[in-house]
């Protein structure tokens, strides 16, 4: 990678953002450019904070996990799963079987939809306009699981601290099962659009291509990690809720580009799939709560609890200093940290590819701000 | 944690293991060797940082614990490094063994105003660089907001 300009012309300073369509959000991009050829590369965020993690240290432990939502809110189901987690392992609390199986569902669910919404609008950013519509449309299907369940189709707030604030709706499963067996072939469906297609192999085998060790470095994780070639799900290694018991495999690139990624993402959608029904069996009628006191006050102690967020890990570390209110909650964002990456990805290539690359890591800006 | 003992003799200030997470308090002298140690194989090759932050305490003579959660792929197990400093105290920046380590650093900044030594760009990353305060602070309300910046860039009096 050549550090000056061809024949020492000029180098272009290029603004990209904060009002992009490509960015997914309010992201600016600072590009340095050798005509179309990117030499480095600033990002600028912090458009979308609101101190996420400030409002936490002034509500009590209830009362922030709807907070939580509004993070990735195409993935609000994971992200609430992640903090009301931490706190149950600050408290200790055991829970039961059909709570923990039916977070699973939904968050499973959430995966497929998160990836979903991805696929299309990655593929859109691309120039391939057809898979935007059907992957909506098959996402509206689980939001409308999520709106039978809960009353919310995308900040739901789907768990409490301890178990479950409702019991499935009659029906659950077959919705459930339906789905599995409506979404199998739509998957087929874009893969026809997509995985053969020579545009889209142009545009995206070979680009943005992150080595595992840079992977490892720039502390990548989720899909981007595994398209990378490193197999490592948290779902797998470091198991949480019922993850031990279900059978599912953990699908991983070879050469860590945007084809690659789109690969991976396309296997797990079917894992998920996999997982779900799985889980929809093991619905035993049963409690859904586990011993919670009516306030909760954990005790003085510092947990950090992480889940597989369909973008990656998402961490909470929280420290409780035995009142109602959390002392600290730090949220470790997989998007904030999988961005850091992009400015290596798209080094020394052209500028129609920054979009592929923002696409592929596919953040949510709402989880890099907080 | 035997290990870290005979490697850095007199470094660890304290060592517990809560919820099954080990965490261990070093003095900051050790830092970087110390994390130097624990990213290579026989340090347990901890070769993925998860997250830097910091917790404030104001009360404390040294009020920030700067927080480090790392990850051994080969081990699969985590690990907690925390190392206490005071107010204007300066921090190795540990960069150079963990290059995520730049924007989680750059967040600890520009949230609790903690300063980094050798690290490459050391500058606001959420908020506006001219803002002035440090919101995770536990002396800095909830309420409070650079008035003056708000002033003159949003035009309005008040944010809330």
């Amino acid at each position: 990678m050549p550090e000056t300009t061809f024949l020492d012309a000029n180098e272009l300073l290029l603004n990209m953002g904060p009002q992009h369509p490509a960015t997914h959000g309010v992201l600016r991009i600072k590009l340095k450019l050798d005509g179309e050829r990117v030499l480095g590369s600033e990002c600028v965020i912090g458009y979308l904070h609101r101190g996420v993690e400030k409002i936490a240290e002034n509500r009590t432990y209830a009362q922030f996990a709807p907070y939580t939502d509004r993070m990735d809110y195409v993935a609000a189901v994971t992200n609430g799963m992640g903090y009301i987690e931490a706190v149950e392992k600050l408290l200790a609390v055991e829970i039961p079987p059909r709570a923990q199986y039916t977070r699973m569902v939904l968050a499973e669910l959430q995966r497929l939809a998160s990836h979903l919404l991805w696929l299309g609008t990655h593929a859109l950013d691309l120039g391939a306009m057809t898979p935007v519509f059907y992957t909506f449309r098959e996402r509206e299907e689980i939001l409308k699981i999520f709106e039978k369940y809960c009353g919310a189709r995308l900040t739901t707030h789907a768990f409490r601290i301890g178990g479950l604030q409702y019991d499935l709706y009659d029906g659950f499963e077959q919705d459930c099962l339906k789905f599995c067996e409506y979404l199998l072939p739509k998957i087929d469906e874009y893969e026809q659009l997509l995985t053969k297609n020579r545009i889209w192999i142009n545009r995206t085998r070979g680009v943005g291509v992150l080595s595992p060790e840079d992977a490892v470095a720039y502390g990548v994780t989720g899909p981007v990690l595994r398209g990378s070639g490193v197999k490592w799900d948290i779902r797998k290694v470091q198991p949480y809720e019922a993850y031990d018991k279900v059978e599912f495999d953990v699908p991983i690139g070879e050469h860590g580009d945007t084809y690659d990624r789109y690969l991976v993402r396309i296997q797990e959608m079917r894992q998920s799939v996999r997982i779900i029904r799985q889980c929809v069996e093991r619905l035993a009628l049963g409690p859904i709560f586990g011993k919670v006191g009516k306030v909760i006050k954990p005790p003085a102690g510092e947990v950090y609890h992480s889940i597989e967020a369909p973008k990656g890990e998402l961490g909470y570390f929280v420290v409780s200093d035995g009142t109602v209110n959390p002392y600290r909650v730090r949220v470790r964002p997989p998007s904030f940290v999988n961005l850091q990456a992009l400015d290596t990805m798209i080094r020394g290539q052209l500028v129609a590819d920054v979009v592929a690359v923002i696409g592929t890591l596919d953040i949510v800006l709402g989880e890099v701000d907080r | 944690m035997e290990e870290l003992q005979t490697v850095f003799p007199g470094a660890i200030q304290e060592a517990v293991i809560y919820r099954k997470l080990p965490s261990i308090t070093f003095a900051k002298e050790f830092l970087l060797p110390a994390c130097r140690f624990l990213k290579s194989e026989e340090g347990g090759a901890y070769t993925l940082l998860t997250d830097e932050t910091a917790v404030d305490y104001p009360k404390r003579e040294k009020r920030f614990d700067i927080v480090y959660h790392l990850y051994s792929f080969r081990r699969n197990d985590r690990l907690r490094l925390k190392v206490l400093i005071g107010e204007g105290e300066p921090l190795p920046s540990v960069t150079g063994v963990w290059p995520t380590a730049n924007w989680l650093e750059r967040e600890v900044y520009d949230m609790f105003g903690v300063v980094y030594e050798g690290h490459p760009d050391l500058k606001r990353i959420l908020l506006p660089d001219e803002w002035i305060g440090h919101p995770l602070r536990k002396d800095y309300d909830i309420l409070r907001q650079d008035a003056a910046w708000v002033k003159s860039n949003l035009g309005i009096e008040s944010g809330q």
